[in-house]
C-alpha cells in the first residue's frame, strides 16, 4: 500500500511535468490575470517573440484600480485607465476572456473564480495577486506569484516550483455564536504570527473547519497569506460539490460525475503526514479585532492593548513601540470604545454574499453613528446582485451605509476610496499595514458582524452586547 | 537579466528606536517598500524613487531628514539590512524593482517572506538569510558607513578581514550567476510539458479548459 498523503502532497504530485532532483516544473490548471501585476508580463512576452500557450487556462478581469461609483462615470484616473484599457488590450492580442468593467460578472478576482466555476477542486491555480490562497477553500492549490511568474505561466503554462512543507492547522469544536470564520483566521494569524507559514501549505482540518460554509472557508484560506504561507487548504467535500454544481465553467453531465468521483479522493488520507501541526479550540475564540500594523497584532474586543514593559524580545518591543505611535493607542488600554471614523465591508476577504447577510443582520432598526462614515462594496456584481433581491442594499441604505459597486476598493485603496491621514477605520479587509488603507491612516481588521456593530456604536465595539 | 557574482558597497539598515534600543526593524511589508499608488505604472522602471515612499517623504513630498536613504552616505547604499520577515504582504514585483532601481542588489535579513524572497531571485536581487546575531552584529559597522563585500560565487561576505558565510539555494546561485531567462529554461524542456498536457486531457479533462 502507497504511504497515506496529505491533499497537498496529491495535488502536487499529479502536477508534476517535470522533476529532477528537486528542479520541477509544476502544471498549472488555471490562471486568473488583473490589471495591476500583468502589463509588464504581456509586454515581457512581446519582447521575447513569445505567445501565450493555453489563452483557454486564464480569465482577466480588473479589480484594483476600478472606481466604485457609478459606472457610468468612466475610470475617473488617467493612469487607472491606462491600466485597464492595457489589460483588455492585452487579453484581445493573446485571446485570453476578459470581463469587461461594465459586466456583471466583474469583480474581485478571487470572488469571480469560485462563482463562475472557474476554480474546482484538485487544480493548480495562480494569479498575481497574494490572496490567491481562498481558492484552497476548494481544496484547489492556489497561491500568489510575482509578475515574472505571470510572464513564465503565460508563456509556459508551468511554474519552476519547490514542494512546501505540510502544517497542520485543526480547529476543534463550535464557533460561538458572533464567531465567524474572519476570527478563526485571525486567531491563526495571531497564534503562529505572519511568518508562521513561511515555506509551508497550510492545509485546515477539524470540525469547526468542515462546519463552515464555503464562503467561509474562503475567509479562511484567504488570510492564510497573511500567516505567511503561500497556500491554504480545506479538503472538499459534499458542501464543495454543491457549491460548484451548475456553475458556468463548472465540468457538466458525465464529466462532472467523473470530476466529482476523483475530487472526493482528494481529501488527506488517515495517518497523512504532517511537518507540523497545531490545534485550536474553537470554543474558546471571542470576536477579534488587531491593534497594530500586522495582522498578528490580534486581541479579543474585550482584551486590552499590549503594555510594551511585558515584552521581552527586543526586536518585538521596538516594532510594537511603532505600531503604537502609529495607530495612537495607550498601552495597556481596553480596545473596546476606541472610536472610529470610517468603515469598511468588502475584499476578497469579506466581500461576498454570506458576509453582507451577516453584516446586515444586525442593522435593521439602527443608524450609523454619525461621526462615522460606512461603505459596502461588495465582491461582484454577482454578490451585488443576489445582496439587492436579497433587499440588504435596503438595510444598508437606511441604516447610513454607501452602497457600492464592486472592486478590491479600501482593501489598498488603490481607487478613490481611502482613509485621510489619522482616520481610523473597522476592515473587513486583510492588511492594518502602515498606509494600507491611506497615508497616516489606521485600520483595524474585523470581521463583518464586528465592522456592522463598530459603525454603529462609533468606536470599536463586541457585537455579543449589541445583539443581545 | 545581469549577471550576479559579487557586489561591494554602503550597507544600509533599517532601524525601529524604542528609547536608547536600536533593533532592525521586522516584518517590513511590501506597502512599506512601494504604496499602491505608484503599482498604476505599466512599466518595470522608475520606481526607485518611491522606494519606501512613505518613510522616505514627508505628505508634501519633501525628503524626511532621519530616514537612512535620505542621508550620506546610505543614498548609495547598495546592501540592504532588516529584521525578520522582510518582504510580508503582496506579491507585486514592484517591490523588488523599487528596490533594484534605487540602486540596491543586496538584502541581508534573518528570514524572508516567500514571494518576495522569489520575486528578488526572478530581478538578480540577491537576499541573504542570516542569524539574527550575527545581522545584529553588523549594524555598528553598517551605520558607520563602511563597505561590505558579498562575494554570491563563494558565497561569504566580508566585512574588513571578517568573514560570513551564508547559504544560498544552487538552483537560485545558478541562475543570478549565469543571469539566465527562467522562460527560456523551461521552454528547453517543452516536450514535458507537451506530453503531461497531452495525458491531463485523457485523465481529468476538466483540469484544462478547450
Amino acid at each position: 500500500m502507497s504511504e497515506p498523503k496529505t491533499i497537498y502532497d496529491k495535488i502536487w504530485e499529479s502536477h508534476l511535468a517535470y522533476e529532477d532532483e528537486g528542479d520541477c516544473l509544476l502544471y498549472i490548471d488555471r490562471h486568473l490575470i488583473h490589471e495591476v501585476t500583468s502589463p509588464q508580463a504581456f509586454e515581457g512576452l512581446r519582447m521575447s517573440n513569445r505567445t501565450v500557450r493555453r489563452p483557454q487556462n486564464a480569465l482577466a478581469v480588473a479589480d484594483h484600480n476600478i472606481p466604485t461609483t457609478d459606472r457610468a462615470l468612466g475610470i475617473g484616473d488617467e493612469e487607472s485607465e491606462i491600466q485597464i484599457q492595457t489589460l483588455e488590450d492585452n487579453c484581445k492580442e493573446f485571446g485570453i476572456e476578459y470581463i469587461k468593467t461594465s459586466d456583471k460578472r466583474q469583480g474581485i478576482v478571487h470572488i469571480i473564480g469560485p462563482e463562475q466555476g472557474f476554480t474546482l477542486p484538485g487544480l493548480t491555480i495562480v494569479c498575481g495577486d497574494s490572496h490567491t490562497s481562498t481558492h484552497g477553500a476548494f481544496g484547489a492549490l492556489a497561491h500568489g506569484i510575482g509578475t515574472s511568474e505571470v510572464e513564465h505561466v503565460l508563456a509556459t503554462q508551468t511554474l519552476i516550483q519547490k514542494k512546501a512543507k505540510n502544517f497542520q492547522v485543526k480547529i476543534n469544536g463550535k464557533c460561538n455564536d458572533n464567531v465567524t470564520a474572519k476570527d478563526l483566521a485571525l486567531s491563526v494569524i495571531g497564534a503562529i504570527g505572519t511568518a508562521g507559514g513561511t515555506g509551508y501549505v497550510i492545509e485546515y482540518t477539524g470540525e469547526a473547519v468542515e462546519s463552515l460554509s464555503i464562503e467561509g472557508r474562503m475567509t479562511l484560506c484567504n488570510l492564510t497569506i497573511e500567516a505567511g504561507a503561500r497556500a491554504g487548504l480545506v479538503s472538499p467535500d459534499q458542501k464543495t460539490f454543491e457549491y460548484l454544481k451548475d456553475r458556468p465553467m463548472s465540468p457538466k453531465d458525465d464529466e462532472w460525475d467523473s470530476a466529482v468521483e476523483y475530487w472526493k479522493t482528494l481529501a488527506s488520507d488517515k495517518g497523512a503526514k504532517y511537518d507540523k501541526t497545531i490545534e485550536i479550540d474553537a470554543g474558546n475564540l471571542t470576536p477579534l479585532v488587531t491593534w497594530g500594523t500586522s495582522p498578528e497584532d490580534v486581541i479579543s474586543i474585550d482584551g486590552n492593548i499590549p503594555n510594551l514593559e511585558d515584552i521581552k524580545d527586543d526586536s518585538k518591543r521596538s516594532a510594537v513601540k511603532r505600531s503604537l505611535d502609529y495607530m495612537n493607542l495607550i498601552p495597556g488600554s481596553p480596545i473596546k470604545g476606541v472610536p472610529i471614523d470610517r468603515v469598511f465591508i468588502g475584499s476578497c476577504t469579506n466581500g461576498r454574499i454570506e458576509d453582507l447577510r451577516e453584516a446586515a443582520s444586525i442593522l435593521p432598526g439602527k443608524k450609523v453613528s454619525e461621526r462615522v462614515s460606512a461603505m459596502v462594496v461588495p465582491g461582484s456584481g454577482l454578490v451585488k446582485e443576489q445582496a439587492e433581491e436579497e433587499g440588504l442594499d435596503k438595510i444598508f441604505i437606511e441604516a447610513g451605509f454607501e452602497w457600492r459597486e464592486p472592486g478590491c476598493s479600501m482593501c489598498l485603496a488603490m481607487n478613490a476610496d481611502k482613509l485621510s491621514p489619522k482616520e481610523r477605520c473597522a476592515s473587513t479587509s486583510n492588511r492594518n499595514f502602515e498606509g494600507r488603507q491611506g497615508r497616516e491612516g489606521r485600520t483595524h481588521l474585523v470581521s463583518p458582524k464586528m465592522a456592522a456593530a463598530a459603525a454603529l456604536a462609533g468606536c470599536l465595539t463586541d457585537v455579543r452586547e449589541m445583539v443581545l | 537579466m545581469e549577471k550576479f557574482s559579487s557586489v561591494k558597497g554602503i550597507s544600509a539598515p533599517l532601524i525601529n528606536k524604542s528609547g536608547n534600543q536600536l533593533s532592525l526593524m521586522m516584518n517590513v511589508d511590501t506597502d512599506m517598500i512601494i504604496p499602491k499608488q505608484f503599482l498604476k505604472t505599466i512599466k518595470r522602471s522608475g520606481l526607485g524613487k518611491n522606494l519606501f515612499d512613505e518613510m522616505r517623504y514627508d505628505s508634501g513630498g519633501k525628503e524626511i531628514d532621519s530616514f537612512i536613504l535620505n542621508k550620506e552616505p546610505f543614498r548609495k547604499a547598495k546592501i540592504l539590512i532588516a529584521g525578520k520577515n522582510f518582504g510580508c504582504g503582496s506579491s507585486r514585483e514592484h517591490a523588488p524593482w523599487s528596490i533594484l532601481d534605487f540602486g540596491i542588489k543586496v538584502i541581508i535579513a534573518p528570514s524572508f517572506a516567500d514571494i518576495f524572497f522569489n520575486n528578488s531571485f526572478k530581478n538578480g536581487i540577491l537576499p541573504i538569510k542570516l542569524d539574527e546575531k550575527i545581522i545584529n552584529s553588523l549594524i555598528d559597522v553598517s551605520m558607520k558607513g563602511e563597505e561590505l563585500e558579498v562575494d554570491l560565487i563563494d558565497q561569504v561576505i566580508t566585512l574588513h578581514d571578517r568573514k560570513i558565510e551564508f547559504d544560498v539555494d544552487p538552483i537560485n546561485k545558478d541562475c543570478l550567476v549565469k543571469g539566465l531567462d527562467d522562460i527560456g529554461s523551461t521552454l528547453e524542456k517543452v516536450s514535458f510539458i507537451d506530453e503531461f498536457e497531452g495525458e491531463l486531457f485523457d485523465k481529468r479533462p476538466w483540469d484544462i479548459p478547450s
